[in-house]
């Protein structure tokens, strides 16, 4: 990671402002310094994290997590490999509960509801709590049943009422106009890049509150990554988001908040201007500044 | 190997003789390892032609109309094979049908749920073991199981003890092909809640559609032409026959009675019998890949 972070405040002086511009998040061109957001104000939480400790077998990979995701920004997660960042979106949505021997505990606090006690109805709460993968996952059908999947997971919708929200969604992802045509097409051979706008798309397709990124553009190429990014911004209007990433470059350009992440401790959190330009803890800085990790 | 690298660095003052011994040396082992693959292929190919030419050639010979529309008959007599060719679909036909969905809910059994249990490395072990077992075995244990209870030879008696082979079979391919799905698939169908049986039968199935159609196909091709596990259920029949409770004629079954025999027409019979299995099996293949090129 070469990143200078030379006190680059003035980077929050050029207010990308709503970051509704479609060109907002073009921070990758500018070389020597990081483009970070203005806004420092962190909404309310929508998801409290408590306490919350994760195993896996007798292995604790997660200790004693407190974090706020707040409401309609988009929460970064940051930190080298294996420090815990991806588990703890997989616990967000009970990902883990699919293998025997990982548990979590703690709390996980969703409109008074702890999402990892045994009562919680997972499948419903997975369609609250979307997840988009670092590797594409089309699923071996066409364009149009890939997103039709998962609405009929949970609504029983007459034909015109799926197409509306199949277009719907796919526009909201910003891939209608590449796959209009070609709906009923095998989405395998859509190209990378549309294949995770596919997969953003079957995510929201489902109206789900919360959407989880884990490394989204880590497979795509440096224009498919921008169009991801974007629509990161777009989404963050309706939905609350959380985005796992190695490349810190695209936390500051997407992110509200930042949290830093380190064998299995969350060592801070900040407003994304805070944490790349002034963060308190040192082992934050020496990570940002490229000197570990 | 002997280029001098003793300088550390790689191609820093080589021996360019020593270079060039080695190369001619790996291009020897290329020529050397090449020729034999393709001498061991070219006798592999060599005796399937040999089969398929020689049971062309005398099969061919046979065929008529009057093959697919009489039965077999005494010697001299002008016979046919229908009731062997009837015989064989039906038990082929409920073999596979009995065998494929219980061979398929074991091997979703051992590929989704029972990972690592120990109930599943039985089951997985007993499986192999039936793969391999003999299939005389498989009629023996048919006889004694129903064909002793019963009194007497079925059809019903042949199709299962066809359909014993088809499971482990089935069970096999059904499980790899199912671990071949990348984890990511599953935990994106998960991930829009969908229950584990859905993800299953709406994504796995599909995403492994071609590997267990691959594997059923193979388990129809192999009991189409099983003759030992058919001698002590089905028997044969020399008669028209679609009764489920009594003896049934088919195709292996005929041949081997035919082919031993000393009349010149059963022998004939016998030849174009093979043909028929050997055509219908390699249709059935090629119509199946191409119904699955088209899809996908």
């Amino acid at each position: 990671m070469d990143m200078t972070m030379s006190g680059q405040t003035s980077g929050s002086g050029q207010a990308s402002g709503s970051g509704q511009t479609p060109g907002s998040g073009q921070a990758s061109g500018s070389r020597g310094g990081v483009q970070v957001r203005s806004n420092s104000k962190i909404n309310e939480p929508r998801i409290a994290i408590r306490k919350l400790d994760f195993f896996y077998g007798d292995n604790r990979a997660l200790k004693q997590i407190d974090l706020d995701l707040p409401e309609q920004q988009v929460t970064g997660m940051i930190g080298p490999s294996g420090c815990g960042k991806s588990t703890l979106l997989r616990v967000l949505n009970r990902m883990y509960d699919l293998y025997p021997n990982q548990r979590a505990e703690g709390e996980v606090m969703m409109d008074a509801t702890n999402l990892i006690s045994a009562e919680v109805d997972v499948n419903a709460l997975r369609a609250r709590i979307g997840m988009v993968f670092q590797r594409p996952t089309p699923f071996p059908m066409t364009v149009y049943d890939n997103i039709a999947f998962g609405v009929k997971l949970h609504e029983k919708l007459s034909r015109s009422a799926m197409d509306e929200r199949v277009e719907w969604s796919l526009t909201r992802a910003a891939l209608w106009g590449e796959v209009k045509d070609r709906l009923q097409t095998s989405a395998m051979g859509l190209s990378g890049g549309q294949q995770q706008r596919l997969c953003i798309a079957r995510t929201i397709a489902v109206h789900p509150e919360v959407i989880l990124f884990d490394e989204p553009t880590s497979a795509l190429d440096p224009i498919s990554t921008l169009k991801v990014e974007e629509l990161i911004d777009e989404l963050k209007h309706d939905y609350t988001i959380v985005i796992v990433t190695h490349n810190m470059q695209q936390a500051a350009r997407c992110a509200d908040q930042v949290a830093f992440f380190y064998l299995g401790e969350m060592v801070e959190v900040a407003p994304a201007v805070q944490l790349f330009t002034a963060p308190k803890e040192r082992r934050t800085q020496e990570y940002i500044t490229g000197r570990f990790g | 190997m002997s280029a001098s690298t003793a300088t550390g660095i790689p191609h820093a003052g080589r021996d360019e003789r020593a270079a060039q011994a080695l190369g001619r040396r790996r291009k020897r082992i290329n020529l050397l390892v090449k020729t034999l693959c393709v001498t061991a292929t070219l006798i592999g190919l060599a005796l399937l032609a040999s089969i398929l030419v020689t049971l062309a050639w005398n099969g061919l010979g046979g065929l008529s109309l009057n093959v697919f529309i009489s039965n077999t008959k005494p010697p001299g007599s002008n016979g046919g094979l229908l009731n062997a060719i009837v015989g064989t679909l039906i038990q082929t036909g409920i073999g596979t049908l009995v065998g494929t969905p219980i061979g398929l809910m074991v091997g979703t059994y051992l590929a989704e749920y029972g990972q690592g249990s120990p109930i599943s490395n039985v089951v997985r072990f007993v499986s192999d073991v039936l793969l391999s077992a003999p299939s005389i075995l498989i009629g023996l244990f048919i006889y004694q199981l129903l064909v002793e209870p019963m009194g007497g030879f079925s059809g019903i008696a042949g199709s299962l003890a066809l359909a014993v082979i088809v499971i482990p079979i089935v069970v096999r391919t059904t499980e790899d092909m199912l671990r071949l799905i990348p984890a990511t698939l599953r935990e994106a169908a998960i991930g829009l809640g969908a229950p584990k049986w859905k993800m299953i039968t709406l994504i796995c199935y599909r995403a492994a559609l071609d590997g267990i159609v691959t594997g059923v196909l193979l388990a129809v091709a192999r009991i189409a032409g099983e003759t030992a596990p058919l001698l002590f259920t089905s028997l044969g029949n020399l008669n028209w026959s679609v009764s489920m409770t009594k003896p049934m004629a088919s195709l292996p079954v005929t041949i081997y009675q035919y082919a031993g025999s000393a009349f010149d027409d059963w022998v004939q019979l016998a030849w174009t019998a093979a043909l028929l299995i050997t055509v219908g099996v390699l249709a059935i293949n090629i119509t199946a890949r191409f119904a699955l090129r088209r899809r996908t």
